[in-house]
């Protein structure tokens, strides 16, 4: 019965967006407010529904009832709790409708922000909001209906497919999703002020927490994404440039440009237009990643979802909304007005070169990821496009927007002076190249290049720091003053610090990858295996019979120069539902490296395939992107009510006068 | 009845939702407006920041030139923009209402009628209660005993009756080779009988999506020859004489059954139904009384896959899937070609021969082949 009431509430909620829908825009349009405060309400009233909808499914889930087919699909009784619950969102039926969940969660708050944002930019926002809403809630209900029901109820479910039956699961999906419906806000958000046909620096504040907020959850989204498939696919690798990937990856960048170039709108009321047009591509690819991911036009191992019929519909939404959204852009954009034109040195010239090397390295990851396909479908001929393509065209673009990322962070605004941003990075270039040729001194006659990307990143790390030092610090103060003045610092600029080294964490993990060491070798209990300075010793394998799987452990001693540091234990499982044998990988943790083991196919003598692996410094990959999260967060802390002033007289104060960012 | 009266307050509510705010007086003159109040802010931020000696005198007043001047152009917009009010407002009002109490109830039981499942309601709540809860306590039984007998096994494996209790339960729940598995223990330590073997046989027959396999026929023949009466091998020998094109020889079979059986044995009007069904289409493909409703469908994905084959050739797989698909449908003839084809077709290819024919000799075709 409650089940039921859920499926009439998923009706309802569609009932109420077409409402919230045609009312507000209507309202605006007639310049009446008493039919633009239908929005709000409306939009909570449809929260409520999807809310509930949500809530009847997760219950069903929990009890095991099944006479709803999802369940069986996806559920078996004897699961742990916790796998009960994200199995909700595990399959095809119960992300979307976790999607549309999200994003009546975001119509929700912007429906409660009501002295922030002016009445008819929020009754526009809300009502495109829910265009979006009926769209989708259609294409639950008619293509992949979470509620279908199954009569006579089964006898037991078929389980949740096992490489999904992890923590991480439980986790990715919803902050992923997070960040890709949080730039339908921007989106929507652009399509108002499109519609009203004004645009300012209000609106660029009003925008910027959403898209910063949605920016963080998708870095966080895909770094969890990342560590999910590097300890449990069995390989040891974090990033595979799998087409669901690359289709996280783009709405990424895209929006990573669009944080930037709001900046821009916010403090000189200029690149109106381009921002617009950023908001609505990254929300596009934000789409373009579900259809990739939920029509199962790409077979990879987030195949979970197969299926070309659903495919035809989102295709559908696609052409409407990206189409639509770039008709009414193309219609409305000529007549915004024009932001002021700027130097192009300058901190805003900066933002704007990112903006350029961003789109681009956008644009490469979109030609690798749908050439392929689109090349299917023309000719019939399937190609694979890999590493080597995006090696070749994604890192000359990343490589010198990196190089270039402290001179733009440390120009002013308006009118910069190049020589002088040089000049107070002096410190961090000799730093940085120090640290090239120390490195390529101790490893010399390893990898050649991997020196120079740990010197990419600490040139990231100290560049993006230096402007704390350059601002707070003078020669001959005391340390005590310095920190009062770092104190003193808006948060945007620490956000900014943080977010920046960030990347140089990111870039340190990544280039320290030049130096894994493999090891592959056939077992028995007692033999030794190394790699890098560890040591293993498998002491034995135990088989094991959990609930919904059984598994083989193999116990590992690991020693370094014959002092033993502990035990890590890796499983071969099968899941006995599914008839799926899974790898779960031991991993054990020294600072910042790992060592990871993992098993290979067990031998009929009682010997065991194993592939041993010593990560050095692997952790920064993921650590980076937690702390690009948290400079993220750190500046949506901020009041953000500062304008950009012209910094005159540049030699004169003590203080770099750079005021914002 | 106590759902739909759920169903109509939760429409009710939703209705609600959108007509009040439409009974409300909007106090628009009162609002700050969003717009102006960002300038303010942005021009006390300045000041703020002059005091704590972020920004120097001189900036702090370019800076907040700048704001007046974005405050002034904001202000500027404001003025023409008077709200609508009067008759025509309260005439959009009506239609909004109009529109929430009308598009709202239909979309809703619009969409739920026909993607819902509204008949389960309708059946009295005592009964849906009872199914769900008998459901749900008989699934929860289920699953954690198999469990439990699972990890008992593991612990014991030599215990027979663990592996013939379960052996059922893994066929009821669709997990066909396990149940394979499990007779073949529960026959190594609980011996040989007849039950058990037609059982077995029967496992057999399912997991090959009913394919009566010359192993499956072995079972039932031992089954035979320990107790003539199991009627359960006899009627899986008649099937597997009618899949191997022998018409008259299954029709003896099954009405030998018939008549061996009592009077109110329960498989008697399936065996006659197999009967008829020999008499009417002789030679015609077999159609399975209730389990294949559309043997026409499976026919031509059959004729299909043929066609497929012989114009662009196939994996070896693929024709021992074709030879095995003809045997089942009963057209032993064309199996027997299919045969022949694989065998030109993959002549190059040795592994691919061997499994041809060890699916030509697993079907009996083997006697008629060249």
């Amino acid at each position: 019965m409650l089940v039921e009431a859920g499926h009439f509430a998923l009706a309802l909620a569609l009932g109420l967006s077409l409402i919230q829908f045609v009312v507000p825009l209507w309202g605006a349009r007639a310049n009446d407010p008493v039919l633009m405060s239908v929005a709000p309400t409306t939009a909570l009233a449809v929260l409520a529904c999807v809310g509930f909808a949500f809530l009847t499914l997760t219950y069903a889930y929990i009890s095991s009832d099944f006479s709803v087919l999802n369940v069986v699909e996806n559920s078996h009784s004897a699961k742990p709790l916790i796998y009960k619950i994200s199995g909700v969102w595990g399959n095809h039926e119960g992300s979307m409708l976790l999607w549309v969940l999200i994003l009546c969660l975001f119509g929700g708050v912007v429906a409660l922000a009501k002295n922030t944002v002016p009445m008819r930019l929020q009754a526009n926002t809300l009502a495109v909001q829910a265009a979006i809403t009926v769209a989708f809630l259609l294409f639950i209900l008619m293509t992949s209906n979470p509620f279908r029901r199954l009569v006579p109820a089964a006898a037991e479910g078929q389980d949740l497919n096992p490489l999904l039956q992890d923590p991480g699961l439980a986790i990715h999906p919803p902050l992923l999703y997070v960040g890709y419906v949080g730039f339908s806000i921007s989106f929507a958000f652009a399509c108002a002020a499109l519609i009203d046909g004004r645009i300012d620096a209000v609106w660029a504040r009003i925008v910027r927490p959403w898209t910063l907020a949605a920016w963080c959850f998708l870095t966080l989204g895909i770094a969890m994404g990342s560590y999910w498939a590097y300890y449990e696919l069995g390989w040891g690798g974090w990033w595979f440039w799998d087409p669901v990937e690359n289709a996280s990856l783009m709405p990424w960048l895209a929006g990573t440009a669009l944080v930037h170039s709001t900046v821009v709108m916010e403090k000189r009321d200029a690149l109106k237009v381009w921002t617009i047009l950023l908001a609505i591509l990254t929300f596009s690819l934000s789409l373009l990643g579900t259809f990739l991911v939920r029509s199962g036009v790409l077979t990879s191992v987030h195949s979970f979802a197969v299926d070309p019929e659903r495919g035809t519909f989102i295709l559908g939404i696609l052409v409407i909304f990206i189409g639509g959204s770039l008709a009414l852009f193309a219609w409305r954009a000529p007549l915004l007005q024009q932001g002021g034109l700027f130097a192009p040195i300058s901190r805003e010239g900066a933002l704007v070169v990112n903006n350029l090397f961003l789109a681009s390295a956008c644009a490469t990851v979109f030609i690798g990821t749908l050439y392929p396909l689109a090349l299917e479908v023309l000719t019939g001929d399937k190609i694979s496009v890999g590493a080597p393509f995006f090696n070749a065209t994604f890192l000359p673009l990343i490589v010198p927007l990196l190089l270039l990322l402290p001179l733009g962070q440390t120009l002013a605004w308006k009118r910069g002076n190049l020589l002088g941003t040089v000049q107070r990075l002096y410190a961090v270039f000799g730093a940085s190249i120090l640290v090239v040729l120390a490195v390529l001194a101790f490893t010399y006659g390893g990898p050649v290049l991997a020196p120079f990307g740990i010197g990419l990143g600490v040139y990231l790390v100290l560049g993006s720091f230096n402007e704390i030092v350059t601002r707070s610090w003078t020669r001959g103060k005391p340390l005590s003053v310095a920190w009062i003045k770092a104190r003193g610092l808006p948060r945007s600029t620490w956000g900014t610090v943080f977010a920046h080294a960030g990347v140089g964490l990111v870039v340190l993990g990544i280039s320290a990858t030049a130096w894994d060491v493999e090891s592959l070798g056939t077992m028995k209990p007692g033999d030794r295996i190394g790699a890098g300075p560890y040591q293993l010793r498998l002491e034995r394998i135990v088989p094991r019979q959990e609930a919904n799987y059984r598994e083989d452990a193999a116990l590992f001693r690991v020693d370094r120069n014959g002092r033993e540091l502990g035990t890590v234990e890796s499983m071969k499982r099968l899941y006995v539902t599914r008839g799926m044998p899974t790898t779960e990988a031991g991993i054990l943790t020294f600072g910042l490296s790992q060592v990871y083991v993992s098993l290979g196919e067990m031998q009929p003598n009682g010997s065991v395939g194993v592939r041993l692996y010593y990560k050095p410094l692997v952790l920064l990959i993921w650590l980076g992107a937690v702390v690009m999260a948290f400079g993220g967060a750190l500046s949506l802390t901020d009041r953000r009510l500062r304008i950009a002033a012209p910094a005159r007289n540049r030699a004169a104060p003590p203080i770099a006068p750079v005021p914002a960012e | 009845m106590m759902i739909w009266v759920i169903l109509m307050m939760m429409t009710a509510l939703a209705v609600m939702a959108v007509l009040w705010p439409l009974s409300r007086a909007v106090a628009v003159a009162g609002q700050t407006d969003p717009n102006t109040q960002f300038y303010r802010d942005q021009i006390a931020e300045i000041d703020r920041d002059r005091e704590r000696g972020t920004l120097l005198p001189e900036e702090a007043e370019a800076a907040k030139a700048e704001a007046a001047r974005r405050l002034l152009r904001a202000s500027g917009l404001k003025e023409g923009e008077a709200f609508a009010v009067g008759e025509p407002a309260l005439r959009r009002r009506r239609a909004v209402s109009t529109l929430a109490l009308s598009v709202l109830p239909i979309v809703a039981l619009a969409i739920y009628g026909a993607y819902g499942s509204p008949h389960l309601l309708s059946e009295p709540p005592g009964a849906q209660l009872r199914q769900g809860a008998g459901n749900g306590a008989g699934n929860l039984d289920l699953g954690t005993a198999v469990a439990q007998i699972e990890a008992h096994l593991a612990k014991q494996p030599q215990d027979g009756r663990g592996w013939d209790v379960v052996a059922p339960v893994y066929l009821r729940m669709g997990r066909t080779e396990d149940a394979v598995k499990a007779y073949e223990s529960a026959l190594r330590y609980l011996g040989r009988d007849a039950t058990r073997l037609a059982n077995y046989g029967e496992a057999l027959v399912i997991s090959r999506d009913g394919m009566v396999t010359a192993e499956a026929q072995a079972a039932f023949q031992e089954a035979l020859a320990i107790d003539n009466s199991s009627a359960k091998a006899r009627l899986y020998l008649a099937r597997a004489a009618e899949q191997d094109g022998q018409m008259a020889k299954a029709k003896a079979e099954y009405q030998a059954i018939l008549s061996a059986s009592p009077p109110d044995a329960p498989w008697r009007s399936f065996v006659q139904d197999q009967i008829a069904r020999i008499d009417g289409n002789q030679g015609g493909p077999i159609q399975e009384v209730g389990e294949r409703p559309d043997a026409n469908a499976i026919a031509g994905m059959v004729q299909g896959l043929a066609n497929r084959l012989d114009a662009q050739g196939g994996s070896p797989d693929e024709w021992a899937r074709l030879m095995r698909s003809y045997v089942v449908l009963g057209q032993r003839d064309k199996a027997v070609a299919a045969t022949k084809r694989a065998r030109e077709a993959l002549a190059q290819d040795a592994a691919g021969l061997r499994t041809i024919d060890a699916m030509a000799q697993d079907l009996k075709l083997t006697e008629s082949s060249p």
